[in-house]
């Protein structure tokens, strides 16, 4: 084997690694992408195919992921612009409702209201069904529920949230704000209900 | 002006969210604790506020099913 061919070998056999390694590390963070992308979409079966049409396409554009740089921002980028591509119409300037004139203390206030009595704040909670604050949250709208997923769900930075989605850290912010109003206002409804 | 001394309880109650986020100056979020310590008013809405998130991400905890996950497995390339 002359020289270059070694070369062009040993390269080959590092680039294999290394795309192995990287195949590895994104496999290991799938829980928590799925965790984020189930509740981008509306249903189970809808995030599990955005799933797999994500790690399809992470895999073939492996090498444009900067190694040392946060992996899992950089597979939710890919799933946010697929769920956007799969014909999701964006909201440039999202439709608002009634329920997004409430303060930040409405659904304690309802939740009171509703008990009669002094409210145990850190058991209350649990009078509202998990399956209630699945369905809250799946009403709020796409634009705002992008940001509160990926921060309140997914844990990322704001900045991260504004990589992710392509818009600035002050949209991140204000959507962010409105979202959990938003949420609040939805299961206050439930409450009053 | 930190608006505290005019209404210190909607003052607080606008600050609420990004003090969870520890989104405030050090200044901002020192104003905000003397206040919750002062406010029972405001610190039971606090209390509840914190619950409410980690609800919120227990409720939405969903495990990914384990086909899904061979799934993903099988779409990496192949070894030679």
């Amino acid at each position: 084997m002359n020289e270059p061919t070694q070369t062009q070998a040993r390269r080959i056999a590092e680039e294999a690694r290394d795309r192995v390694r990287f195949e590895e590390e994104a496999l290991e963070l799938s829980d928590q992408v799925f965790r984020v992308a189930r509740h981008l979409v509306g249903s189970r079966e809808e995030a599990e195919d955005l799933m797999q049409e994500t790690y399809a396409r992470a895999f073939r554009s492996w090498r444009s992921f900067t190694p040392g740089t946060n992996l899992r921002a950089w597979l939710l980028r890919i799933l946010t612009n697929l769920n956007i591509d799969r014909g999701r119409r964006i909201q440039r300037t999202p439709q608002m409702t009634s329920i997004d004139e409430h303060g930040d203390y409405y659904l304690y206030d309802k939740l009171e209201e509703a008990e009669g009595t002094p409210l145990d704040e850190e058991r209350v909670v649990e009078r509202l069904s998990q399956d209630s604050i699945v369905e809250a949250l799946a009403h709020v709208p796409h634009d705002f529920r992008d940001v509160l997923v990926l921060v309140d769900i997914g844990d990322f930075s704001y900045a991260d949230t504004a990589q992710i989605l392509d818009i600035p850290i002050g949209t991140v912010m204000s959507r962010l704000h409105r979202a959990r109003r938003i949420l609040k206002g939805e299961l206050a409804e439930e409450v009053v209900n | 002006m930190s608006g505290y001394a005019f209404d210190p309880c909607a003052r607080c109650e606008e600050v609420m969210q990004p003090y969870l986020d520890r989104d405030l100056s050090e200044e901002q979020m020192l104003e905000a604790e003397a206040h919750l310590d002062d406010c029972s008013y405001c610190r039971r809405r606090y209390r509840f506020e914190v619950s409410l998130r980690r609800y919120v991400r227990t409720a939405t905890n969903e495990q990914m099913p384990l086909e899904l996950k061979a799934k993903l497995a099988a779409l990496r390339t192949p070894l030679h």
